[in-house]
């Protein structure tokens, strides 16, 4: 079932996504730590303080594709083939803006770990809530500033208005995932406790009925949040004392199939996480469009503001793959694990329901500060 | 718990997973990118005693910005902006920035020194630019040895970058008065030093320093 060799390319697999991330976060970390230097303590070396890595890349990439925005709607006023490089540019800007960090794809990302999500519906879910800030934005744009020529005081009202309700919406549906996912870690935790929730459960079972008894019952809880499936089957089993079948369901502690999960129920889970996300447009993408109005182009404005949208989708899809990949692996690490293993995974995603109502409660709050709305 | 060679790589990628959490809640605070670009210059005002009573700024917005502000104000004649009809405008910034404490920072040897609700302030619109002007004075004026300023953001979702041509001025300053100023990046920027962060005023990030307009006036 689990030879060495399994085991040692699993953890080989580990170590290659271990190693990407580190050089990721470091970089990251350390020009968060350069930037902001807590404790006042002088740089080394004396060096400036540059923006460098690949943070620093991406800034100055979105930076640059941001600017010339401006300059070729007024170019496309004149030469319409001009569009196309708008296009471009919008779509490169998305990649880029998307790839820094952001609330938006933090809060998807820890949904998805939250949930047993598959890396398909990863992707669906980043594809809605860009397509829908992009609606959002040219739905403030197009009625605020075209229909009624409300001034930028009014729309700026108006996205702060919604910004908020955007974090509310984020903090609520973190607090739902807390409630849920905190049920299954408490009762990994009791079941983590008995002795027999070790790698040798399999064999002690068969030989210690007792224990037997003992495990099926937390377990028969531990799946009762999942699918009714499982949980009818636990039950019926526990009624009838010891049968072997049950075994396969309890001695693995994984949770249940990622494809059991996509139910009607699950997608209205996931619209809830999009809505709450994409509700809050981008300012950049606000600015572009009003300036595109002013110019007489306001369709090339939309046109811009979608083809941002995708590449902002394409970023957050590939974030929201590598996250759900995460988790696989940690289930994959620990399957087998039984008690400890579960433990692990409810654990993590407990943790992940955690950061979301986090990030709800400290946008709300401003201990976080998302992008600015464009207010003065 | 059991079995270390198990819980080894579990554990690491656990922390990880929370080290990329803390990665994307910390970073999020404080990294974007500019929206907003200014082209500023400042005159320092000095009173005839040689002490310094305030700043005169005049930020010069960038087109798309620009644009944005002006939608849906009302003129007498299309594409024209007269002080007046841009009044109301001028007043929401002000008040606007009050709030980010006009992205201007003073220590007068070494302490901080707080300004006065900002007075005429007026908005120009010319070459398709918005310029707002606006000054400050400080609470009580004050005769440093050295005086420090700094313009930037800590968001740095606007970008300060001073005038080439006369970015800075002295006004009625003692002769004696030496003016040096850095620009961000200009590779004469020297390192940090302790206690910079008592510059930041009401953000959570301080991340725009890097991005810090330094001006210093030292006055023997």
């Amino acid at each position: 079932m689990k030879p060495e060799s399994r085991w040692s390319f699993a953890r080989g697999l580990a170590i290659c996504v271990a190693a990407a991330f580190a050089v990721l976060m470091i970089d990251g970390v350390l020009h968060v730590v350069m930037a902001q230097n807590p404790f006042g303590a002088p740089r080394p070396g004396g060096a400036e303080p540059q923006v460098g890595g690949i943070v620093g890349w991406l800034l100055t990439k979105q930076s640059e594709f941001y600017r010339e925005m401006s300059s070729t709607i007024r170019a496309a006023k004149l030469d319409g083939s001009a569009v196309w490089t708008l296009l471009a540019i919008s779509f490169a800007y998305g990649i880029f803006h998307a790839a820094g960090p952001g609330h938006g794809k933090a809060v998807i990302a820890s949904y998805l770990v939250a949930n047993q999500e598959t890396a398909r519906r990863g992707i669906v879910l980043s594809f809605a809530s860009a397509l829908m800030q992009s609606l959002v934005a040219v739905i403030i744009v197009g009625v605020c500033a075209w229909l009624l020529n409300a001034t930028a005081q009014t729309m700026c009202s108006a996205e702060k208005v919604i910004e908020i309700a955007s974090y509310a919406l984020i903090a609520a549906f973190g607090a739902r995932l807390v409630w849920t996912k905190g049920g299954g870690f408490i009762r990994a935790l009791q079941q983590a406790r008995p002795p027999q929730a070790t790698p040798a459960l399999a064999l002690a079972v068969h030989h210690d009925h007792a224990g037997h008894g003992h495990d099926h019952h937390h377990h028969d809880h531990s799946h009762s949040h999942a699918h009714a499936a499982h949980h009818d089957h636990a039950h019926g089993h526990d009624d009838h004392g010891h049968d072997h079948v049950h075994d396969e369901h309890c001695g693995h502690s994984h949770g249940p199939e990622p494809s059991e999960l996509a139910g009607p129920g699950g997608w209205r889970r996931g619209f809830g996480a999009i809505f709450a996300v994409g509700v809050r447009p981008c300012s950049g993408a606000i600015l572009v469009l009003v300036f595109a109005l002013a110019q007489g182009l306001f369709w090339a404005g939309i046109a811009a503001t979608f083809v941002m949208g995708l590449g902002t989708a394409i970023t957050v899809a590939t974030i929201a793959v590598i996250a759900v990949s995460a988790k696989d692996l940690a289930r994959r690490l620990s399957s087998g694990r039984e008690g400890g293993g579960a433990l692990i995974m409810r654990g993590l995603e407990f943790g992940a329901a955690g950061l979301v109502l986090l990030f709800g409660i400290g946008l709300l709050l401003g201990y976080l500060a998302a992008e600015r709305v464009t207010c003065f | 718990m059991k079995g270390p060679e198990v819980k080894l790589p579990m554990r690491r990628l656990l922390g990880l997973l929370l080290l990329a959490a803390a990665f994307a809640l910390g970073a999020t605070a404080a990294q974007a990118h500019p929206h907003v670009w200014i082209t500023a210059s400042s005159e320092f005002i000095y009173a005839p005693d040689g002490s310094i009573s305030g700043v005169r700024h005049a930020w010069t917005f960038d087109d798309m910005f620009s644009t944005y502000a002006l939608q849906g104000i009302e003129t007498k004649t299309k594409g024209v902006y007269s002080r007046e009809e841009l009044s109301s405008l001028a007043q929401t910034n002000v008040e606007s920035l009050k709030e980010y404490g006009f992205f201007t920072f003073a220590k007068a040897d070494g302490k901080k020194e707080k300004f006065q609700e900002p007075v005429d302030y007026f908005l120009e619109y010319k070459d398709a630019a918005l310029t707002l002007h606006f000054t400050l004075m400080l609470k009580t004026p004050v005769k440093p040895r050295q005086l420090a300023l700094e313009v930037f953001d800590p968001a740095f979702f606007i970008d300060f970058k001073y005038a080439d041509k006369d970015p800075i001025r002295l006004v009625g300053a003692p002769a004696a008065c030496q003016m040096k100023f850095e620009r961000p990046n200009d590779g004469t920027a020297n390192a940090q030093k302790l206690g910079e962060q008592n510059f930041m005023n009401g953000d959570n990030s301080n991340y725009g320093m890097m991005f810090a307009n330094k001006i210093t006036v030292d006055c023997p």
